[in-house]
């Protein structure tokens, strides 16, 4: 990493034209390795998902929909994603912070803890909350008698989703802010910038694409939890159904296009994230363009 | 320079927002992580000791710790290695649809589990797509298990490597290259040390992550006790006998497994970086 | 002047995370409110129906008829939202405080439940309806492929070598209970009660099993849909709709010379109506499923009526099989599900290696 901090960093590392020093051979023998194990794993269900939705005609698609319970469940679903993905991209900002810009002890122990909920089995995490809050749990009989109801309603569905969630921008970011080190910030910090304007100017554009990525996949987990949405929702009809609770209806009910035209409309929701993250990156790489000359 | 940063790294207090982000930090996870699940430990210690271990102990319960660790350890190795690969691909190699394959990588988290449960099921049973011309079952076997984990894990691996193959210099490659080193050389001694954090972070958390799916696999596992049961499958059995107590008790045997498995690779991983900074 | 920075700074955090979810719950405790309004109001009133899987079918229709039986008769408008799951998700649910003013559900031992571990209805529940408050009941049979080519036509063939079945896990389906009973009640009858010989009989059916869904429905997509078994045990409604929906050139079903009386109760939940005030028009729901045109709304939808009358009209669908009962035979549900479903019961024994 030597030397590198003055040269690299005015311009976004991503936008270098990447040298290709492999042989060709080699290189293509990667990509078909890659791209054929992608196929395997992700394109063919993606085809399967797309094949069954339209399987009885666009009709059956329009309307499966357009239906009033799968637009509230719509509704709800990006009603979660808009109160969770923000507060967990704070946190992860934060604790990626914390724990790579200082020493103190006990930070694998708290980089542990932050990774918890992923090993947590999506079952229990739904559960913990329904101890915590179910008319038999812990705050149950306060909660009852203030008339707040958090479990079965959306409160309970956003925090189930909220811990689900918790690390992923967290996650993204501490291996990427690990190996960026400190040294940009102190020298931002001993040229006399503040801690706000270090942050904002010098760590912020160097963090922006862990970032971005972080939250991409926080949205994406958000949008697709089910199994701890399914032990705090209600399950009713056009009030507490989020998308996956609405697909796993249609699909017992024998609706199986309408159940994966859905399905392939969340899968959808993940290929428009992808044209929002190229569109920055196309802008981002417009501005530089001038200073880079080509490309 | 490696001295100077790690000289840096002990001089704490340079920079600011230490007490704020980490009194943040603490604060949310309390609120969010350490309460709720402290629940299930609190759930099962009402319980008297010698029923607990009767409930984790069982042996169709530890037939599903074999299952369940044996199966997503495996996709978590799968995804480690197809994960830098694709990471790989994606940062340094143009090619057409490169940009398509970015954004296919999320999603497995997009998907809720259950349709990636059911559309793999429907490739891969004996009369499926793909099912039909392979020669051995893959569906309702502990090999359909694998195929859901690894899809459910892979974009963690990828999502970690990827930023910081975007961030690594390139100059090193080019200096490793100019003193002599072929590619091979320069991609084990100069590009993987640099990879190895993030790789291992993606590693634990694919793994972590497929320890407790539920939702695809039950779909693609055929749920024979003894030989296709995960142990999340368990902890749903239990709940529907009212069984709470027995529930959070297996739970808790997971969380604590992930728990120090988890806290294993970042004390390891705390260790490597030192070494390279 | 940056200590003031930083708390300003925790505070708005904090406040962002109490609003997102105070006004959730806000509005919450405001449409209840006005729920509650308007129950006094009398010119509106809501129902919960918690019930569980294969009943999509027939509540959606009935709900209908009620909604303008009630209108008719008290000009009051009903809303009826339903919720569906696994039968002991659901009982779950309301033991945990979704507010359900009726539960019906698969099986009499998940309402027991709510009313032991929930307190939110008498013990004494299931003698409040008539038949056992059961308005109608199903049966158990085999749904096999058209033509039958395995020859599938008694409990004993599904315990043959090359047989493949179908059938759901006892320990998270209430439907795969009555099957699993169904089963061991055949045996029984053939070995004479040799409770050896009958968990033999089972070990072999349990061997054929080739795989254990999490749910009924789940295990009828199995089958139909991916075309894994030879033989799926299903509930007889859930056979039809099957050969209705999905196939009924496919498909037949096959019924056994004996099989149980599945009886999935209903019940008003008593704490939850009295809160909201709902008693009069819940309790009239569920004697409406009792009535000749609600009857005849479950016959359509496959489950046998209480009503004579209404069964011989459908006579030619339903027919007339051996039954056993949970009660007479198996000592009723609490017996039933200690001795063969919880942990170390028959169930987990015929699985245990030898």
């Amino acid at each position: 990493m030597a030397g590198h901090v003055s040269i690299q960093y005015p311009h976004s590392p991503v936008n270098r034209t990447m040298k290709e020093s492999e042989p060709r051979l080699v290189k293509w023998l990667l990509i078909t390795a890659a791209l054929g194990f992608l196929c395997l794993f992700l394109v063919l269900p993606l085809v399967a998902i797309f094949i069954k939705a339209f399987e009885k005609g666009s009709a059956v698609f329009s309307a499966a929909i357009s239906s009033p319970d799968a637009l509230s469940a719509i509704r709800l679903t990006v009603l979660v994603a808009l109160i969770t993905v923000p507060l967990n991209a704070i946190f992860g900002v934060a604790a990626a912070w914390a724990v790579t810009k200082f020493n103190f002890k006990g930070k694998s122990l708290l980089i542990t803890i932050i990774d918890l909920p992923f090993a947590v089995s999506p079952v229990i995490a739904g559960l913990v909350f329904v101890l915590l809050f179910s008319s038999h749990g812990i705050f149950g009989p306060w909660l009852q008698a203030h008339n707040i109801k958090i479990i079965f309603e959306v409160p309970g569905i956003v925090l189930a989703t909220l811990l689900i969630t918790l690390p992923f921008v967290a996650r993204e970011l501490i291996p990427l802010m690990q190996t960026q080190g400190t040294a940009d910030e102190e020298a931002s910090m001993t040229l006399g910038a503040s801690g706000w304007k270090t942050f904002l100017l010098v760590t912020l554009p160097n963090i922006k694409w862990g970032l971005l990525y972080g939250i991409i996949l926080c949205t994406a987990r958000a949008i697709g939890e089910f199994g701890a949405v399914s032990v705090v929702s209600g399950h009713i009809r056009g009030v507490t159904n989020t998308m996956p609770l609405h697909i796993e209806i249609l699909y017992n009910e024998y609706q199986f296009s309408a159940a994966f035209a859905v399905a392939s409309l969340m899968s959808l929701f993940a290929i428009f994230t992808l044209v929002v993250k190229n569109l920055i990156e196309w802008k981002a790489k417009k501005s530089m363009v001038s200073e880079e000359g080509g490309f | 320079m490696a001295r100077l940063q790690s000289m840096k790294m002990k001089r704490v207090g340079v920079l600011p927002g230490f007490g704020l982000s980490l009194g943040f930090t603490m604060f949310y996870i309390s609120l969010l992580v350490i309460l709720p699940l402290s629940m299930v430990f609190i759930n099962t210690v009402s319980v008297e000791w010698a029923k607990i271990w009767q409930t984790i102990s069982d042996p169709r319960v530890m037939a599903s710790y074999k299952l369940s660790i044996g199966a997503s350890l495996t996709a978590a190795c799968i995804n480690v290695v197809f994960g830098v690969l694709i990471a790989w691909m994606l940062v340094r190699y143009r090619f057409p649809g490169a940009r398509i394959v970015d954004g296919l990588v999320d999603l497995p988290f997009a998907l809720p589990t259950a349709i990636a449960g059911i559309a793999l099921t429907t490739l891969y049973t004996k009369n499926g797509w793909l099912g039909q011309f392979l020669s051995f079952k893959v569906a309702f076997t502990p090999l359909g298990i694998i195929m859901a984990l690894t899809f459910i894990g892979l974009p963690f691996v990828v999502r970690t490597v990827q930023p910081v193959l975007q961030n690594l210099d390139q100059e090193m490659e080019e200096a490793s290259a100019s003193l002599g080193a072929n590619r091979l050389q320069t991609f084990v001694k100069v590009i993987f040390p640099e990879l190895l954090p993030a790789a291992l972070t993606g590693f634990a958390l694919a793994f972590a992550r497929a320890l407790g799916e539920y939702g695809s696999v039950v779909f693609i596992a055929g749920n024979m006790p003894m030989r296709t049961e995960i142990t999340p499958l368990l902890i749903m059995t239990k709940l529907e006998q009212y069984d709470y107590a027995g529930a959070t008790a297996i739970a808790a045997v997971m969380l604590i497994f992930s728990f120090i498995l988890l806290l294993i690779i970042n004390l390891l991983q705390w260790r490597t970086n030192r070494k390279f900074i | 002047m940056k200590i003031i920075h930083k708390y300003t700074l925790v505070l708005i955090l904090l406040a962002v995370i109490l609003s997102g979810c105070g006004t959730t719950s806000g509005q919450n405790s405001k449409k209840e409110t006005s729920s509650r309004e308007t129950a006094k109001k009398k010119d509106s009133v809501q129902l919960l129906n918690v019930s569980y899987d294969p009943t999509r079918e027939l509540y959606e229709e009935f709900n209908k008829e009620f909604s303008q039986y009630w209108k008719e008769k008290t000009g009051q408008e009903v809303t009826i939202q339903q919720s569906h799951g696994g039968s002991g998700k659901q009982g779950r649910a309301v033991i945990d405080g979704l507010e359900a003013d009726v539960v019906t559900l698969a099986l009499a031992y998940d309402i027991d439940e709510i009313a032991d571990k929930g307190g939110l209805l008498s013990k004494d529940w299931q003698k409040k309806l008539k038949d056992n408050s059961t308005p109608y009941t199903s049966t158990i049979v085999f749904l096999v492929k058209k033509g039958n080519p395995k020859g599938i036509k008694d409990w004993g063939d599904l315990t043959k070598k090359g047989i493949s079945v179908i059938t759901p896990n006892p320990k998270t389906s209430g439907g795969a209970r009555w099957n699993y009973l169904a089963a061991w009640a055949y045996a029984q009858e053939k070995d004479n009660g040799e409770e050896v010989k009958t968990k033999d009989f089972m070990r072999r059916l349990y061997k054929n099993v080739e795989v254990l869904d999490s749910g009924a429905r789940g295990a009828t997509t199995t089958f139909v849909e991916r075309g894994i078994g030879d033989v799926l045990i299903a509930w007889e409604n859930e056979a039809f709709l099957t050969l209705n929906e999905l196939g009924k050139d496919k498909f037949e079903i096959v019924v056994p010379s004996l099989s149980i009386l599945a009886e999935p109760p209903v019940a008003v939940v008593d704490k939850v109506v009295d809160k909201k005030g709902t008693k009069e028009v819940a309790e009239a729901y569920l004697n409406y499923l009792y009535t000749e045109k609600g009857q005849e709304i479950v016959a359509k939808n496959y489950y046998r009526p209480r009503n004579q009358a209404i069964l011989e009209k459908y006579a030619d669908v339903f027919p007339k099989i051996n039954l056993v009962t949970i009660d007479d035979y198996f000592g009723g549900w609490k017996k039933a599900q200690d001795e063969h479903f919880s942990d170390g019961g028959t169930f987990d024994q015929i699985y245990q290696p030898k």
